[in-house]
């Protein structure tokens, strides 16, 4: 897999308002877009050496939709200009589904996007409400229909269940609403308050209760289930596609160890055994770019084990599993042999598989593939 | 020489000060200037300083010029505080002639401050009441002098304020030291009669043996002989306790300070045994003496089958400096190689896991902590076993007894009630009370040992809301009628959670150890079942459900390695559960059995 080609990632941390549970790096301050967009080109002169080709190009954020088509064609021709982006690229862009119109998306078509993930997160108002989403069921339902309209085939949806007060009827609607477009990708998170975030201070001064495991797992597997029923692919734990062509490509690399290169505040980097992050702060990151400076934080250098351990758990999370052969020649450890005891009990608890040379999760191990991880 | 010396201590309820006032008294006397002085002194171990206890007593001369003009030393020795430790208190203030009885100024008079002024009280000893932290807005101090005069029986106009937080009233505890505390007696020139009152190792000299002269003199060179081990040593050197040991010529009755004599190990010496001149003998030992037996027992396991020789070095190197503390090999079938060890209380046996953690960085697993039972067998030999995996074939017992002790209470009249009860939970009896002054009762139980080290002391404190206070003795032991309850996790039995119990108990018990271990045991991927059983006969079962969902929800970019370093740790701390089968059990599991509902 090392020599697949790389996927760029390009982090816009801009967001006209904080979701409260979100913990991604964004300010507020879209009149900095166009210093932003300098140093942006700055830093890729600075990543040039270390990486030329790419095959998937993703912009997230952050919020990429509030840039004008005029910014984000300011970046993709950057990009174009400074790396090589082979044929048949998977371009991503991440949108909110309250910045859509037709004019906007016939705009993103033509600067090459190919693919577009909408925010969606819910189609319950109450619970837009409390997400902080800007957007209500209503635009979120436009967004999707004229996306599909303008020719996005390629189309994701994410959504957010365990959220306080969600009922099981109230995400299985959400569910068949989604599926009612059938989007060529879904995407169905667990709501996670991560430290310092607006939502997991109220959870610490017990002002919000979340679902509990049980309920969690109960709305994952029925989540799983409902999917599967509707022909989607449950590929990785959070993620489903409608066919084997529709699996995010540059999500894919995350999880098998595919190097990439993020650009932006607080965006990650891997190549072979190391993985670095820029800082997690406009201000610093247009400073540093400006005086040529790479807007590195801090690196890590990732030992034999650190990285057996990664592929373990980034493997077990998808559905793909872990191509044993491969892991043996890329980490030089033979986990059959070497974990033959942990893995047959797995296996008689229905939670892996053995299939020809891939180990893989069952939809009840990938429910548990971090512990199934510390094997 | 010896008016010129006091010897005192401290004695208070926990938090009250001790440690404080010990600081503030040896910066006052200058042998400490700012730069070397850290807080709690005498509480040389870090577990002291958390803990908040004195485990070792300690002692310390503070050169001392009064306001007649005349140096003093005056020595101040520190006293361990818990139940487990009562006799080594008993020998500390045995080596003193007074003491000052500590009461903060907002609590006023608690529990441990009568249990202590009773000791202070048997060793008659004069008695300073000292007023601490009179600076706390919520300080009471009419109100704790009423209680002098009211609860301790002590003359409420011979108090001391001082706030040791503050240094204030420093100087005037030191004068009424001087004053009150009567110098020692003792002839420097009568046969040497010392009390040994703890002891110490030093990896350089060997055991340090710290002592009250009472009569006679030693010096370096002399031979002396420990009275109750027989033993001869050569003295190499005598000294006092400065900050640091200083040397000195020699060592007169009513000194206190230290011996060393190349003796090997502190497990040589006895606390409470009498050093005199090999030569030229004292007639007679210094009364008090008592030898320290343990008397709760629980096998020691390192984690990792790997550490055992590890933790084979680190009890070697821990009795040196841990007279009361034994052990002998031993082995478990569900956990391998360890050692069967000797405790005076579940106190010590806590104190020595978390040293052992602590101090010599080992991963270790005890089992439920058992007392010595006695079994008589069919064919007429009699049998002692403190570990249940030798308990024997039932059907081979002739009778079973276990030992009782008498439980010394003191406590106010309003909590008797509460008490009398507890006690009879306990399987107490032969139950007796005393009014030792208005509203203050004493009472005394015979108990079986066992029902104390399971959760009485505990309980103690809080139906007494602290204030009683609780010492025993060993007496003999009686017929009992005790089962084997097994602990299955999954099927397989845990014999390092095996319990001998009183049959009467043992349903209740067993029940209360399946809980306990499910409160304990983390969810695992599959359902775990806790079963209790007496000779394979189910007697408790809980369960332990599966987890289903723990996987994080995004992972990408940003995400991996903040996931990968999360895992590292719990694969560490995987690492300090011990696998049974396949289930993984934390150390936390093996004392919890044993703990009480109430904490």
């Amino acid at each position: 897999m090392t020599d697949a080609a790389p996927g760029l990632y390009i982090h816009i941390p801009f967001c006209r308002s904080k979701c409260p549970y979100c913990s991604f790096y964004s300010s507020p301050s879209t009149e900095l877009i166009p210093a932003y967009l300098k140093a942006l080109g700055q830093e890729m002169d600075f990543c040039r050496p270390g990486f030329l080709t790419f095959d998937t190009v993703y912009i997230g954020g952050g919020t990429p939709s509030l840039l004008s088509l005029e910014e984000l064609g300011a970046i993709m021709e950057g990009v174009t200009k400074k790396f090589l982006i082979s044929s048949g690229a998977e371009i991503t862009m991440e949108a909110n589904p309250a910045d859509l119109d037709h004019q906007s998306l016939a705009g993103l078509k033509q600067l090459g996007f190919n693919r577009l993930n909408i925010g969606v997160q819910s189609f319950d108002d109450k619970l837009l409400k409390f997400l902080g989403r800007r957007h209500n069921r209503h635009e979120a339902i436009e967004a999707i229909a004229a996306a599909q309209a303008a020719g996005f085939d390629n189309l994701g949806i994410d959504l957010i269940y365990g959220v306080p007060g969600q009922e099981l009827p109230v995400w299985q609607e959400t569910l068949q609403l989604a599926l009612s477009f059938r989007p060529a990708h879904l995407s169905c998170y667990q709501l996670t308050l991560e430290r310092s975030t607006p939502l997991h201070l109220r959870l610490l001064q017990d002002n919000l209760t979340l679902p509990d495991e049980e309920q969690c797992a109960d709305f994952f597997f029925r989540t799983a289930a409902t999917l599967q029923e509707a022909g989607y692919q449950h590929y990785e734990v959070s993620n489903f596609a409608r066919d084997e062509t529709a699996c995010s490509r540059h999500n894919q690399k995350y999880w098998q160890h595919v190097p990439y290169l993020g650009l932006g505040p607080a965006a990650h980097s891997f190549q072979e055994d190391k993985r670095w992050w820029n800082k997690a702060d406009l201000a610093q990151y247009l400073r540093d770019c400006g005086k040529g400076i790479a807007p590195v934080e801090a690196a890590e250098s990732l030992t034999p084990d650190n990285l057996r351990l990664e592929a373990l758990f980034l493997g077990l999370r998808t559905s793909r599993g872990i191509d044993l052969a491969s892991f043996n020649n890329r980490y030089g450890c033979d986990i059959l042999a070497e974990k033959a005891g942990a893995i047959k009990q797995f296996i008689e608890r229905g939670l892996l598989e053995i299939n020809g040379v891939f180990l893989q999760p069952t939809p009840g191990g990938m429910a548990v593939a971090d512990t199934l991880a510390l094997m | 020489m010896s008016h010129n010396i006091r010897n005192f201590s401290i004695i208070a309820h926990i938090d009250h000060g001790k440690s404080t006032l010990a600081d503030r008294l040896i910066h006052y006397t200058g042998i400490t200037d700012a730069r070397t002085q850290k807080d709690q002194i005498l509480d040389n171990m870090d577990i002291e300083r958390e803990r908040g206890i004195t485990i070792k007593s300690q002692a310390i001369c503070l050169p001392y010029k009064g306001k007649d003009g005349k140096t003093y030393a005056l020595n101040l020795i520190d006293t361990p505080g818990h139940v487990d430790f009562s006799y080594e208190v008993s020998r500390s203030l045995a080596s003193c002639e007074g003491v000052l009885l500590l009461i903060d100024a907002a609590q006023g008079v608690q529990a441990q401050t009568l249990a202590n002024l009773y000791l202070a009280m048997e060793h008659n000893l004069e008695i300073i009441p000292v007023i601490n932290k009179i600076d706390l807005p919520s300080a009471d101090v009419e109100r704790v002098i009423e209680q002098i005069d009211s609860e301790l029986g002590l003359d409420p106009d011979n108090h001391l304020k001082c706030s040791a937080k503050e240094g204030t009233g420093i100087a005037e505890i030191l004068e009424a030291i001087l004053e009150r505390i009567p110098p020692p007696q003792g002839n420097a020139e009568a046969p040497l009669a010392a009390l040994i009152f703890d002891a110490h190792y030093d990896s350089f000299r060997g055991t340090v043996i710290h002592c009250r002269i009472f009569e006679g003199t030693v010096k370096s060179g002399d031979t002396i002989r420990l009275m109750f081990n027989k033993a001869v040593y050569r003295v190499e050197e005598v000294g006092h306790f400065m900050l640091t040991r200083q040397k000195s010529e020699q060592l007169t009755a009513g000194e206190v300070g230290y011996i060393i004599a190349g003796v090997k190990t502190v497990s040589d010496v006895h606390t409470g045994d009498t050093i005199t001149l090999d030569n030229r003998p004292c007639a007679q030992p210094l009364p008090g003496f008592r030898e320290v037996k343990p008397v709760v027992f629980a096998s020691i396991y390192p984690i990792a089958s790997d550490d055992y020789q590890d933790l084979a070095d680190s009890l070697e190197k821990y009795t040196l400096n841990d007279a009361s503390f034994i052990y002998e090999k031993d082995s478990s079938a569900a956990l391998g190689q360890g050692f069967r060890c000797g405790f005076l209380g579940l106190l010590h046996l806590e104190i020595v896991q978390e040293r052992l953690e602590r101090e010599y960085d080992l991963s270790i697993i005890l089992s439920v902590p058992s007392v010595r039972y006695r079994f008589t067998l069919k064919n007429g030999t009699t049998m002692e076993v403190d570990n249940p995996t030798y308990y024997p074939d039932p059907t081979s017992i002739a009778a079973s007894e276990e030992p009782y002790i008498r439980a010394a209470m003191m406590l106010p009249e309003r909590y008797l009630g509460a008490v009398m009860k507890l006690c009879m939970d306990k399987r107490g009896s032969n139950s007796v009370l005393n009014y030792t002054g208005p509203g203050r009762a004493e009472l005394t139980y015979e108990m079986p040992l066992a029902e104390v080290i399971y959760d009485f002391y505990d309980r103690f404190k809080s139906v007494t809301q602290g204030y009683g206070s609780f010492d025993y003795d060993l007496i003999d032991y009686r017929p009992s009628n005790l089962v084997l309850v097994d602990i299955l996790v999954n099927g397989e039995k845990v014999d390092a959670l095996s319990q001998i119990i009183h049959r009467d108990r043992a349903r209740a018990r067993a029940l209360q150890a399946c809980e306990r271990l499910k409160e304990e045991i983390p969810k695992q991927m599959f359902k775990i079942a806790i079963q209790g059983t007496i000779g394979g006969e189910i007697i408790s079962r809980t369960t332990i459900s599966a987890f289903r969902k723990d996987v994080t929800a995004k992972c990408y970019g940003g995400d991996i390695s903040r996931k990968r370093k999360l895992l590292e740790k719990q694969k560490k701390g995987k690492k300090r559960m011990k696998m049974i089968g396949s289930v993984a059990i934390p150390q936390s599991a093996f004392l919890a059995v044993l703990k009480s509902d109430n904490d």
